[in-house]
């Protein structure tokens, strides 16, 4: 360690917090210099794993950079501190801030795949970390670096540390990520949702490693998130970040059992449940930006306990109990209420079983020379949700794309209505591209940036009815109403809209076609974790209302129960089980299931984690 | 031959370029020969004898079929036999010879100065961002990157030689068999014209380059890893930076090689591009086809290496192929 | 490989439902530089187009009592050329063919890259490739060589001036639209458009085409500032408009060996010409920064 590092890392730790965030205030370099975060403070002990937990824009990587004495560029730090073992490190010199990074405090970026310089070999890197900071001789770093590599199960051969960071899966390269940032034995680590793109599975061995390697080196450290299932598994404590501000901060299972601010409650309740007994539901409307934030309480637009003090004042935060504070004027209320029911989830429709609407027999599809879905047979009957669920490259995608028509490299039967279906959608007669309509896993990509809502709508009205004029306006219309958005969305572009009302355009894109298949696939995949309860839940009401038959598929089972009636779950390009929702997730036979069952973060699995 | 790994990556890409240059050549031979306007006539002018005509057609190979005349050409440029120059009656080879090698002179003159300058300027101003240097050189550079060769050649040759200061000579005058680098005052202004019209534009696209690259999440990452900026610059940013420097340097000669033509006309520099001028101006036509071959040539050389250097650059490209 | 880096423009608020095209525009215009570079063009633009109506004298025409190359008098304000002509007149009756030439075989050369490179870009496969290889085998010249090899057998002609610059134009816009759309043709949108059946025609000119608008307008505007080069480096040679038509390039040349005497029949084209390109430069500068900077104020909302 540098002697600035090891001068920090040497005084007493007698009563001094090993990371204190004391009132922090990060904000923007240009303009009007909004906040982008304020007034954030919290503690962190050694070996302890803080969770801090925000939508997209709340400001938690932000938060996150700033416990490393960095922010991004066009941000600036006005005020407050951050304390790394009784240090603050905002008042050290820039040279000495740079000695500690590494060091004394890491790093863990989200996407491992772009932090990793390109062309420079594994083994350089993370020798380069150890070098710099003075680590020893180099037979010493080798050592360090197989060490390193070992706790997250990564090989340290000669062989490997030659790899280039694109020789590796999305996995590994996080775990190199991950051994680099412990490398030198740090006193705090903060980790920016290290497991986003990963699939459950690996995520879950992800997870562990971490909650392992922070107990057994003593770390402080802070896991930023926006998925509080995730965190449940893993944090002692929470910070719930709203609109660059603390909303609510205390121990996990306090705030899973008895949130005191009406949007933790909200994030806990828009978690998918595994048991299904409870409806999802959604946070309506968007998170405020900079310089976009409402008078009195930030969260007062989309609150449900909102009064006439809430628009007049921000609240302070307020202890609401030992160690558990949060800012809220009716936080007593709130507490009282969390504890209770959730609402029922809705009857599932009466299933026709009659003649399948879509039929596949013996499919077997390709991606050139490769074989991605092996001899698969399904059906999904009239009125009725099918949830196809696997992990990344389990074959879903591609199956569904060959019933959407957009795959055609497959071998096999699909019949639609008894009736057979070309491959591919240039093959097929107006009516089946009609009648089976697809809806894809990105909103910020399945919408022409350059049309308006109401263009992009009308382009199947045209296209299949030959509608123009009032008539596709009104139909238009019609469509947004049954995604619950607001007809003044029309005229908006894109860009303007959330991801989550992004997605809604897409729902009604196909609607209005009037079609007998909806093909969702991962539709919320791409969205925070608060903003796909609401997604599901318009699907399910969709499905009930219009008798359309659905094909849901999806990597997360948690998910699947307010909408689907049957599953068929993918492994490895084939189906390995399939059954009625309730009996695949109460008694799963194939091991598979299992598995994934129990990596899946839900509501239940967090609740366990808390006990 | 083997098909596969980087050796295969090298030859398939040589082979383009082969392919690239015979289509190229193609289009020469159209141009010059198979377009309306015989180029006998034009070369005689109106006021020709039925006879004159019928014996340069001849000369030429007018009357035999176009794909004849072309495979006599293309097999002559193997064989260095190009043909005979209209106006002296000299081979071509001879003609273009010694003027080749003074362009190539002027050129790698230029070259020298203007590569090292372009990617220092760029390097400089992307790491000093926004700072006094690089707000002047990013406006000096946009308004010289826009002018036209000819508007920096004439404009040096009125401030340097003619109006405003006299004492560079702006007319290389030669006599023949002179070289042109026994006279360096003649050379300054030409090869500062050439420097001129080309460091502007590569300057800027190393500037942004680099910029994009100290902007990249690994930069920022090899920051959060506490390594110093001298590291961060040396050991992450520049390697990274090395393709667009290829690319830069490419495009950098290519520009120079189409440059040449509308200097050497301006300092009337005795070198190809002056001549390629004078072969158009007399209708010349075996040695405009004999330059235009050579100036393709040489972009699609030019275009080779820099693909090739980016190839072995960049690692991820590198093992994807093998 | 772009010349402005991606944070070099200051991020645009995109919250507004502008057009796409009306934001781009604005977000250009809000910049000094292309005040100025409009500014500039159009000043040179309105000399070029107005300068023959209001020239004193008709342009091939000798000023009475004056011999060539005299200094700025009353007859002749700014002097007179190699053949006695009065300057002025030549210069204001000399631009228009320059901006109509280059102004054409722009348009001319990005229509015809515009279709080429979204055709390539759609297709894939081996019509992507053929198309890309033969604009490669265009690319391996340089503008003006190109041009010159085919004034080699048909003599200086302005028809076959357009047509040389737009076909060398036509593989650089060709190279940029293709770009361009290959990131667009994968979205999912175009395979939304393609999945309900929109014929193939309708899906590139009304889906990815406006998708591109943003760097086609860049392009556009630095294909105008080379082929004004070009344009007048041609003219300078010879090869353009013949003597006796007044040029702003050909008078370049025809005076250069009187620039010891009298400059200024050599200095005023030369000062057009570099102010011209100079100004679409600039215009073509503040459009490149404004299109990054809406995609960051885009991805930033996003």
């Amino acid at each position: 360690m540098s002697q600035a590092a090891a001068a920090v890392a040497s005084t007493p730790v007698v009563d001094i917090p090993t990371l204190e965030v004391v009132d922090l205030c990060v904000e923007l370099a240009d303009g009007d210099h909004e906040d982008i975060v304020d007034g954030v403070s919290f503690r962190v002990e050694a070996g302890e794993v803080l969770g801090l937990v925000g939508e997209s824009g709340s400001g938690k990587t932000t938060v996150g950079l700033a416990i490393l004495g960095h922010t991004r560029r066009g941000a600036r730090f006005r005020s407050g501190a951050v304390r790394i073992l009784g240090q603050n490190i905002l008042e050290l010199r820039p040279r000495h801030r740079q000695a500690l990074r590494g060091s004394l405090v890491s790093y863990v970026p989200q996407d491992p795949a772009s932090a990793l310089n390109p062309s420079m070999r594994i083994g350089a890197q993370l020798e380069e970390t150890l070098s710099e900071h003075g680590f020893g001789s180099r037979e010493a770093q080798q050592a360090r670096i197989a060490e390193a590599l070992g706790e997250v199960l990564l090989p340290s051969d000669g062989g490997f540390l030659r790899r280039y960071p694109h020789q590796l899966s999305g996995g590994q390269q996080q775990r190199v990520g991950l051994a680099m940032a412990f490398a030198n034995r740090p006193r705090v680590i903060v980790l920016d949702e290290p497991t986003t793109g990963l699939d459950v599975t690996t995520q879950a061995h992800v997870l562990a490693t971490i909650r392992d390697l922070c107990g057994a080196h003593g770390v402080a450290a802070v896991y930023v998130s926006h998925d509080l299932a995730v965190v449940a598994t893993l944090a002692t404590r929470v910070a719930v970040l709203y609109g660059g501000r603390l909303a609510e901060v205390g121990p996990t299972s306090a705030l899973f059992r008895r949130a005191a601010h009406p949007y933790t409650r909200r994030l806990v309740e828009a978690i998918p449940e595994l048991t299904g007994h409870h409806a999802l539901v959604g946070i309506p409307g968007t998170a405020p930006r900079p310089g976009h934030r409402p008078s009195g309480c930030l969260f007062s637009p989309r609150c449900t306990f909102v009064v006439d003090a809430c628009r007049a004042a921000e609240p302070a935060l307020e202890e609401v109990a030992s160690g558990h504070v949060a800012r809220c004027f009716r936080s007593a209320e709130v507490m009282q209420i969390s504890g209770a029911a959730r609402p029922g989830a809705a009857p599932p429709p009466e299933i026709d079983v009659a003649a399948a609407l879509v039929g596949v027999r013996s499919l077997t599809a390709s991606y050139g020379q490769r074989e991605v879905v092996h001899d698969v047979h399904l059906a999904v009957r009239p009125r009725e949700c099918l949830a196809l669920v696997g992990e990344s490259g389990s074959g879903k995608t591609t199956l569904a794309r060959c019933i959407g028509g957009l795959h055609t490299a497959y071998v096999g039967d699909v019949t639609f209505r008894g009736k057979p279906l070309p491959a591919g959608s240039r093959a097929r007669d107006s009516e089946a591209r009609r009648e089976i309509q697809y809806v894809f896993q990105s909103p910020y990509n399945s919408l022409n940036p350059r049309k308006t809502v109401g263009q992009i709508i009308a382009q199947p009205l045209q296209q299949f009815f030959a509608a123009g004029g009032a008539d596709a306006r009104r139909r238009t219309g019609e469509a947004l109403d049954r995604v619950q958005l607001s007809r003044t969305c029309i005229d908006r572009y894109p860009h303007q809209l959330s991801g989550g009302e992004r997605q809604r355009v897409a729902i009604a894109r196909a609607l209005v076609a009037d079609p007998q298949l909806l093909v969702c696939d991962e539709v919320t995949s791409a969205l925070d974790v608060s903003v796909q309860a609401a997604i599901v839940d318009v699907l399910a009401e969709l499905q009930r209302e219009l008798d359309i038959g659905l094909l849901f598929v999806t990597h997360n089972l948690a998910l699947i129960r307010t909408i689907a009636q049957e599953v068929a779950v993918m492994s490895e390009g084939r189906i390995v089980e399939h059954g009625t929702v309730g009996a695949v997730l109460d008694a799963p036979k194939a091991d598979y299931t299992k598995k994934l069952l129990a990596d899946t973060p839900s509501l239940e699995h967090a609740f366990a984690a808390v006990e | 031959m083997p098909m596969h790994g980087i050796t295969g990556f090298v030859v398939r890409r040589l082979l383009l370029g082969l392919v690239t240059l015979f289509f190229a050549s193609v289009i020469i031979f159209a141009a010059t020969q198979a377009l309306p306007g015989d180029a006998a006539r034009s070369f005689l002018g109106r006021s020709a004898t039925p006879e004159s005509l019928a014996e340069l057609r001849r000369q030429l190979g007018l009357d035999k079929p176009v794909t004849t005349q072309y495979w006599d050409w293309i097999s002559g440029v193997f064989t260095g036999d190009l043909g005979q120059s209209l106006a002296n009656s000299l081979p071509v080879t001879e003609v273009i010879g010694e003027r080749l090698v003074y362009s190539l002179f002027l050129m790698m003159l230029a070259a020298v100065i203007s590569v090292p300058l372009g990617i220092a300027i760029g390097a400089i101003s992307a790491r000093r961002r926004d700072g006094v240097f690089d707000q002047v050189t990013s406006i000096v550079t946009l308004g010289l990157a826009a002018l036209p060769e000819f508007v920096v050649g004439i404009g040096l040759a009125v401030l340097f030689s003619t109006t405003v200061f006299t004492f560079l000579p702006s007319v290389i005058v030669t006599e023949p068999g002179a070289r042109p680098w026994d006279y360096p005052k003649e050379l300054i202004l030409p090869v500062a014209t050439l420097v001129i019209a080309v460091v502007p534009y590569t300057a800027r696209i190393m500037r942004a380059s680099t910029v994009e690259i100290l902007e990249s999440d690994f930069v920022e990452m090899a920051r959060l890893k506490g390594l110093s900026e001298r590291r961060v610059l040396w050991r992450h940013a520049v390697p990274n930076a090395l393709a667009p420097t290829f690319q830069v340097t490419a495009i950098n000669l290519a520009y120079l090689a189409g440059g040449i033509v509308v200097v050497e006309a301006v300092f009337n520099y005795p070198g190809i591009g002056l001549l390629l001028v004078d072969a158009v101006r007399g209708r010349d036509v075996p040695v405009v086809q004999a330059l235009a071959l050579l100036i393709a040539g040489l972009y699609v050389v030019l275009n080779l290496l820099a693909d090739l250097a980016t190839i072995f650059v960049s690692p991820r490209l590198r093992t994807s192929l093998s | 490989m772009s010349v402005v880096a991606s944070t070099d423009a200051p991020a645009v608020e995109v919250e507004d439902a502008k057009a796409p095209w009306r934001l781009l525009v604005g977000a250009a215009w809000a910049q000094h530089r292309t005040k100025i570079g409009v500014g500039i063009t159009l000043l040179l633009v309105l000399i070029a187009v107005i300068g023959p109506f209001v020239s004193r004298y008709p342009p091939d025409q000798g000023v009475e009592g004056q011999f060539p190359f005299a200094p700025p008098s009353s007859d002749a304000w700014i002097g007179t050329d190699a053949l006695g002509r009065d300057t002025l007149s030549r210069f204001l009756s000399g631009g228009y063919t320059v901006l109509i030439l280059s102004g054409l075989a722009t348009a001319l050369g990005v229509s015809g890259g515009v279709v080429i490179g979204l055709l390539a870009a759609y297709s894939r496969g081996r019509l992507d490739d053929l198309l890309m290889r033969t604009m490669d085998v265009v690319l391996s010249f340089p503008q003006i060589v190109f041009a010159l090899v085919l004034a080699a057998t048909v003599g200086p002609s302005l028809w076959l001036l357009v047509l040389a610059v737009a076909v060398t134009t036509l593989p650089r816009a060709a190279r940029v639209s293709r770009g361009a759309a290959v990131e667009v043709v994968e979205r999912d949108f175009v395979r939304a458009a393609e999945a309900i059946g929109v014929p193939r025609r309708k899906i590139l000119f009304s889906e990815v085409l406006p998708n591109i608008t943003s760097p086609l307008v860049v392009e556009t505007t630095l294909r105008l500032t080379f082929n004004i080069a070009v344009v007048a480096g041609l003219s300078f040679l010879g090869f353009g408009l013949q003597p006796p038509a007044a040029d702003w390039g050909l008078m370049i040349n025809e005076n250069k060996n009187g620039l010891i005497i009298q400059p200024w029949p050599v200095v005023l084209p030369v000062i057009a010409i570099g102010l011209l390109t100079i100004g679409t430069s600039l215009i073509g500068d503040g459009l490149a920064r404004a299109a990054i900077g809406i995609e960051r104020g885009r991805r930033s909302s996003g």
